[in-house]
């Protein structure tokens, strides 16, 4: 193991790191969270220039063909600046999804896209009332003489008000709660019968509920195999909740960083806050769950091309409780550190204690995954 | 020992629980207990019936207008309330300037404010914190200085729950500069309409406006409305801060929270199962519920010690702390019974008869809003830091 990064993942870090620093203060998130798209199309087009979007696109699909290492990278900086821009969905879950188990013409239609920023995805996955079970799915595709004919309802899908094209997981055969008979579909969000209802998120994202209706595709939309979506969605959305650990790690960091600073400068009984030892220690438990929270990202990202599944999801459901344990515990401490001022909305503080609980409540919640994390182990 | 409640007590309270359900307006009811956002009208309202069935103030002697129940009756009432889906009693007035005034204040502050607190005719707000005085309080900056008739008092408040709906705030400000911190404070009553008075708005975690920063700027406060003697304000803090304390147990928020998560982890399904039955999310109510009862114990046990009107001591930061660490716990469970449906939030959605669509219902849509909202309550009343402070120094004798 080497634990370092490479010369070109370190110019990887740095340009990130860059941006968000540079271009990513906190006023100029809340700015674009409360613009109408509720991010900037000229910090996507960035992405693109910069080969953000094409980390996860395999070369001879004009990507950079990179790993979890460098997707970690990625998110780490995004969590500390906050980012609002759907870059998890398009560039990690999709882009990773199809490159997995898209066909070749798929793959050359729609990785090339990712790559060069022209087209968003979100994945729509859970149900309202499948909770975080990814194989409850009641949304049903039958076969038609065009191809398949989708009804159902989405829930909470990231990005998905800036989308053009969802993968959508459907029944096609068997029960609502088997793992089996799930097929994987490809559907513009400007086709007939497809409503999107994009709402704010406490975090200041969006996600949005997606109504199809009647909404007829062709044969070609099937992604991978019929009735075996399952287990190709399950994988991307570990990716998914790895990428999601790396930036709640990134999140934690500046937030410590951030607690850190305002003990040192502020005062109250004649001395900074920092100098009482009370204070002091709630500081080095937080440093202690981030650094729990470093390796665990690690570990998840290191497991996902693992061959045995069960290994993956081991790690990944222990990364993803972990994560989720330590970003309520460091964001109530932050909030708890600065006093009054931790409960306005003025300071960025309370959006990175919003955020790491959003992650912890995206795709299964810490209860969730030691339930997931239980089933892998007789 | 007598470990039971006595008939008495248990048919109080039926009474109390009774009349909560016929006299409290329904709609007043459903706000509060759907974590919808309350209007100053709401509390000003249900305080009038209150006061009209002579409950408008529990923990006044009846010579004021109280009702003169010991501390077991008090209890009793809020967890009936509270329960029952009762706003809170706003405690600036009742529960902080009342015992004030009726300790340190002049018969005509006595005559003049307390019936005017009971009825609601005034809104009290507590003008203590100050951007630099926090919990260390007696390092406020705002000054009074005595011109004739009038103190003039410039500096700046904050934190100030509720000032934009209050006509009255009692305030600390620093009339005598060359003092030791502590010596030269002063608690005056100020009426918020005065020239000079200016509130602004805080937005907090919940979008929700319940707090603001007020700036003084020369303001004219007559000297009949120095409470106690001046310089003597900070023996007056202090003693109000020890009623501030004893309500903090919170027990009827605890009650009610309790009650609505087992309601709507009953409503919420994990795989065709309502979620109360999740043997995992069970454990956690479980353990939750353990503790809130010993909670109630463990108040029980201090109020009784109360009765014969020996005020409760440093114990109550006991009360504080474990009060606001079940709290935030509950709101912690009411926000997973949302699942992915806890993130998305329309603040909108909290305003009165708002018909803004939500993603997952209207009786999700508040529950990570109510989370965030909760973590106040180990910060304001003075933080669980400083009562473990006390607790250290003034029990364990550290
Ligand atoms: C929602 C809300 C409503 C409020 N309403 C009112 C109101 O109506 N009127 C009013 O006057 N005030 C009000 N307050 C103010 C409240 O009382 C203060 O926020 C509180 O006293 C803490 O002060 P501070 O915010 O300045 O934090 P600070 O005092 O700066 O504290 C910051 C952190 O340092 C810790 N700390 C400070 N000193 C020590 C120490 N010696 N040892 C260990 N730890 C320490 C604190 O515990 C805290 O974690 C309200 C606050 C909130 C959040």
């Amino acid at each position: 193991m080497d634990f370092n990064y490479s010369e070109e993942q370190q110019m990887l870090a740095d340009t990130v790191g860059r941006f968000v620093d540079k271009d990513y203060d906190f006023e100029t998130r809340r700015n674009l969270s409360r613009s109408a798209a509720g991010f900037s199309e000229d910090n996507w087009k960035l992405f693109g220039e910069l080969g953000l979007l094409a980390l996860n696109v395999p070369e001879e699909f004009g990507g950079m063909g990179g790993g979890a290492v460098e997707t970690l990278i990625v998110m780490e900086a995004f969590g500390r600046g906050l980012v609002v821009e759907p870059y998890l969905p398009t560039a990690v879950v999709v882009a990773g999804l199809i490159a997995h188990a898209g066909s070749t013409a798929q793959k050359e239609k729609l990785l090339g896209a990712i790559a060069n920023g022209s087209r968003r995805f979100a994945l729509a996955a859970l149900e309202p009332q499948g909770r975080f079970d990814l194989w409850n799915v009641e949304t049903k595709a039958v076969s038609s003489d065009k191809g398949f004919v989708l009804n159902g309802r989405k829930s909470v899908v990231s990005g998905g008000g800036s989308a053009a094209s969802f993968i959508v997981s459907a029944r096609t055969a068997g029960i609502s709660t088997d793992q089996q008979g799930i097929s994987l579909f490809l559907v513009d969000a400007g086709a007939i019968g497809v409503t999107v209802k994009d709402f704010p998120t406490i975090d200041g994202l969006r996600a949005a509920e997606v109504m199809f209706d009647n909404v007829t595709v062709t044969a070609d939309a099937l992604i991978g195999v019929l009735d075996g979506g399952y287990p190709i969605l399950d994988a991307a959305i570990d990716c998914g909740i790895a990428a999601l650990c790396a930036e709640a790690v990134g999140a934690m960091s500046k937030l410590i960083e951030i607690t850190a600073e305002y003990l040192r400068t502020r005062k109250q009984f004649g001395k900074p806050i920092g100098s009482f030892q009370a204070l002091q220690h709630r500081a080095a438990d937080m440093l202690i769950a981030l650094e729990q929270s470093r390796s665990a990202a690690l570990m998840a990202a290191a497991k996902l091309d693992a061959v045995d599944a069960t290994e993956r999801r081991a790690a990944v459901s222990a990364a993803k409780t972990i994560i989720g344990h330590a970003g309520r515990s460091i964001g109530q401490a932050a909030i708890q550190l600065h006093g009054g001022m931790g409960m306005t909305d003025e300071l960025a503080v309370g959006y990175y204690a919003k955020r790491l609980v959003s992650i912890d409540l995206t795709w299964g919640n810490s209860e969730h995954h030691v339930e997931r994390y239980a089933s892998t182990f007789s | 020992m007598y470990l039971r409640e006595n008939p008495e007590e248990i048919a109080f309270r039926t009474e109390v629980r009774n009349f909560v359900q016929c006299e409290l307006p329904t709609d007043i009811r459903d706000r509060v207990l759907n974590f919808l956002r309350v209007e100053r009208e709401d509390y000003v309202r249900w305080q009038r019936i209150l006061h009209a069935k002579s409950w408008g103030a529990p923990a006044w002697p009846q010579a004021y207008g109280g009702t003169g129940w010991n501390a077991t009756w008090r209890t009793i009432f809020e967890e009936e309330c509270f329960t029952g889906g009762a706003p809170r009693q706003i405690p600036f007035g009742l529960s902080m300037c009342a015992p004030v005034l009726m300790a340190f204040g002049t018969d005509a502050q006595k005559a003049r404010y307390l019936p005017r607190i009971i009825s609601m005719a005034d809104w009290w707000c507590q003008g203590y914190s100050e951007p630099g005085a926090g919990s260390d309080l007696a390092a406020l900056k705002t000054r009074a200085e005595r011109r004739g008739d009038y103190y003039v008092v410039s500096g700046q408040k904050t934190w100030t729950t509720y000032a934009h709906w209050a006509n009255m705030m009692f305030l600390l400000a620093r009339t005598d500069s060359e003092a030791k911190p502590q010596a030269g404070i002063s608690f005056l009553l100020l009426d918020m309409k005065t020239p000079g008075v200016t509130v602004r708005p805080i937005t907090t975690l919940d979008q929700g406006h319940d707090i603001n920063e007020v700036f003084l700027d020369e303001v004219k406060v007559p000297v009949e409305n120095l409470v106690g003697e001046e310089n003597k304000g900070w023996a007056i803090a202090k003693y109000l801060l020890g009623h501030e304390r004893t309500n903090i147990a919170g027990i009827g928020m605890c009650r009610r929270l309790m009650r609505r998560l087992k309601e709507i982890a009953r409503s919420e399904q994990k795989r065709g199962r309502p979620l109360i039955e999740d043997p995992y999310f069970r454990q956690r109510i479980t353990k939750l519920d353990m503790d809130l009862m010993c909670h109630e114990w463990s108040l029980m046990r201090l109020i009784s010690l109360e009765s014969g009107n020996k005020a409760i001591g440093p114990e109550a930061s006991v009360l504080k702390i474990r009060g606001s660490e079940i709290q935030q716990h509950l709101t912690e469970l009411l926000m997973e019974c949302a699942g992915p449906y806890a993130v998305p939030f329309v603040p909108a959605a909290l305003e009165l008869d708002s018909t803004a669509a939500t993603a997952g219902g209207k009786l999700l849509n508040p529950l990570a809003a109510q989370y965030f909202d909760m973590h106040k309550i180990s910060i304001y009343g003075g933080a669980n830091e400083i009562q473990k402070n006390i607790i250290a120094k003034a029990i364990i004798g550290l």
